[in-house]
């Protein structure tokens, strides 16, 4: 299978940047595409710029008050009293100058991407700057200003009228877009995530399930600390196969944070390159059968820059193009040009060698219990399947 | 926290005169699962609850479709005196209540005039915000030492990072009672440096933790 696919893409992307030393850090975007770059699967004219998102788009999913906020942060005219209410100014989203335009492209690159899919240019889109999932409407918080996945949401209900399936594989709940859909039966979104016991944000519990005419229209799988490969894929491919069907999208937004990986320093999920390997590969499968191949595919999490990030984001853009993720060795001339970068040894392979981490003891009983909350998370198709068949 | 702030101020009611059949359509239509008893005062006397009104009513394998049963005065089968607080009554002492008295419900009066109402659930609700769990925050589990003082010395190093603490519970070390465990949900995503500057104070931090160890 070959498809035609646009990878969105600028390098200012990099300056939607905190500070020195914080952990959302966009130098991942380009490191992804040095890595297929130089594994001689991203030709420049398959390289979409991005454009910026105008105020009126921003605004379907924020409030004008915190727009103005974000502008007026960036040019260092907000105290330092007024950022708190609208979460600007914390130790996860500090100010920094040009947040407004920084953020406004990431948003734009969201939008540029879905155009370029729902206007027949491109069967899929991969847009790694986007995916900033815990952005509210009038707060930023968890390294996210604004949410380009519900701005693009809304503009695809606005301009398009399609019914959007968003899936949200980041390790942290995708809360931003739930909530900001969370009446609406034409968007359903599927989170899974390590559970929100211990893990910001806390929320994305099983029950959540929308509300009103949106009620049955937002799937939670939170999945325990430690999940591995086996487990996670399970969860993802059941849930994936079984929404796809009860809801039969026009189109599939993926949020394809990379932070479920045993390295990821800020989650503690056990999975390896397996898992980043098979989630694109669902995701295209079913865009193929539902959707006439409609796909956008954004980034989002992922805090080991340099052993995790470019490998996962990589497959995406892979799989994308001929459904077949990368295997083997990675590119020489890519390790060699960014390991003195590094501050750790970069991997050789696109797979993680078995053995590559601590033996999870636990393995059984969490393999359990995320069964379980798979059944009770999918329990509204299960008796629809069972009470409403003619 | 005290009652009045988190007691329902709307409350259904019904006179003692009125029917089991007019309490049952209450029950029904507003989905609760108590109603309380007042005079033309509004005070208080007594309280039914959606058992007493299906313990009174005929089986649903009876066949009449207009039992007498139901046009019973709903005095004959309240519950009476009633368990009441009052309004300014701590939300800590209606748990025990809850919990000792096996009830679910209370009405909160003032000399006897009902005020409002709250119930297990609304307990339950209070109790979800009091851990804060409701707002977006990471969770750290600390183990202390169990002395005076030390809840500050381990806030101070939240201070430090300005991260902002959402909500704080303190519970015993069951394996040994001269440690206590605090835990603390703070608004970041990011709890590594703080984890490291409790770390560097010496304090022990039980979450997160490798794997491997049970909870």
């Amino acid at each position: 299978m070959n498809c035609k696919a646009g990878f969105v893409y600028s390098d200012e992307f990099v300056n939607y940047r905190f500070t020195d030393d914080h952990p959302f850090n966009q130098m991942r975007v380009l490191l992804t595409k040095e890595l297929l770059e130089a594994s001689h699967a991203l030709e420049d004219k398959l390289i979409i710029p991005p454009r910026y998102a105008t105020e009126e788009e921003l605004a379907l999913a924020h409030s004008k008050a915190y727009i103005s906020a974000v502008d007026k942060a960036g040019r260092g005219l907000l105290t330092e009293e007024e950022g708190l209410e609208y979460g600007i100014g914390t130790e996860d989203t500090p100010m920094f100058k040009g947040m407004h335009e920084a953020s406004k492209l990431l948003v734009g690159s969201t939008l540029t991407a879905i155009d370029a899919v729902l206007q027949g240019k491109v069967q899929h889109a991969l847009n790694l700057g986007g995916g900033l999932h815990h952005g509210f409407e009038r707060k930023a918080s968890g390294f996210c200003i604004y949410n380009d996945g519900a701005v693009g949401i809304k503009y695809i209900r606005k301009n398009y009228n399609y019914k959007v399936l968003y899936v949200d594989t980041d390790a942290h709940h995708g809360d931003g877009v739930q909530w900001a859909f969370y009446d609406d039966p034409n968007v359903c979104t599927l989170s899974i995530h390590e559970t929100g016991r211990y893990l910001f944000p806390g929320t994305g519990n099983v029950n959540e399930r929308g509300l009103k005419e949106g009620y049955g229209y937002s799937f939670n799988v939170p999945i325990d600390a430690f999940t591995e490969d086996e487990s996670f894929l399970k969860v993802y491919e059941t849930a994936m196969k079984e929404i796809v069907d009860y809801f039969k999208p026009d189109v599939i937004v993926t949020q394809n944070g990379a932070d479920a990986h045993f390295l990821d320093p800020l989650t503690h999920l056990s999975s390896t390159m397996k898992i980043y390997e098979r989630i694109p590969k669902i995701a295209h499968e079913l865009a193929h059968e539902y959707c006439e191949g409609r796909w956008i595919a954004l980034g989002g999490g992922g805090y080991d820059i340099w052993r995790v990030v470019p490998r996962a984001w990589s497959q995406i853009w892979k799989v994308m193009q001929d459904d077949q993720p990368f295997e083997g060795m990675l590119p020489e001339q890519w390790v060699q040009k960014w390991q003195d970068h590094s501050p750790v040894p970069l991997p050789k392979y696109w797979y993680d060698p078995e053995g590559s981490y601590k033996e999870i003891p636990r393995r059984k009983e969490i393999t359990e219990k995320n069964d379980q909350l798979l059944e009770k998370s999918l329990q509204i198709i299960t008796n629809q399947k069972k009470y409403n068949s003619n | 926290m005290l009652v009045e702030e988190i007691m329902n101020r709307e409350v259904i009611t019904l006179s003692p005169d009125e029917t089991i059949e007019t309490a049952l359509k209450l029950l029904h239509k507003h989905h609760i699962r108590h109603i309380p008893i007042v005079d033309e005062e509004n005070r208080v006397i007594g309280i039914v609850s959606d058992r007493d009104v299906r313990d009174a009513s005929p089986s649903i394998f009876e066949k009449d479709n207009e039992p007498d049963e139901l046009q019973n005065p709903i005095r004959s089968i309240m519950t009476t005196p009633v368990t009441t607080v009052h309004p300014l009554d701590f939300v800590e002492e209606l748990a025990s209540i809850f919990y000792e008295q096996e009830i679910a419900c209370v009405p909160v009066t003032r000399n006897e005039v009902l005020q409002g109402i709250i119930t297990e659930k609304d307990m339950l609700y209070t109790l979800i915000q009091l851990t804060g769990t409701n707002v977006q925050s990471s969770q750290i589990e600390v183990k202390v030492i169990n002395k005076p003082g030390i809840l500050p010395q381990v806030t101070q190093v939240f201070g430090k990072r300005k991260v902002n603490i959402s909500s704080v519970l303190i519970y015993p070390y069951k394996p040994d009672p001269d440690y206590k465990i605090i835990v603390i949900r703070i608004q970041t995503m990011n709890p590594l440096p703080t984890i490291r500057d409790l770390e560097e104070e010496g304090y022990e931090v039980l979450w997160p933790k490798d794997p491997g160890m049970s909870s």
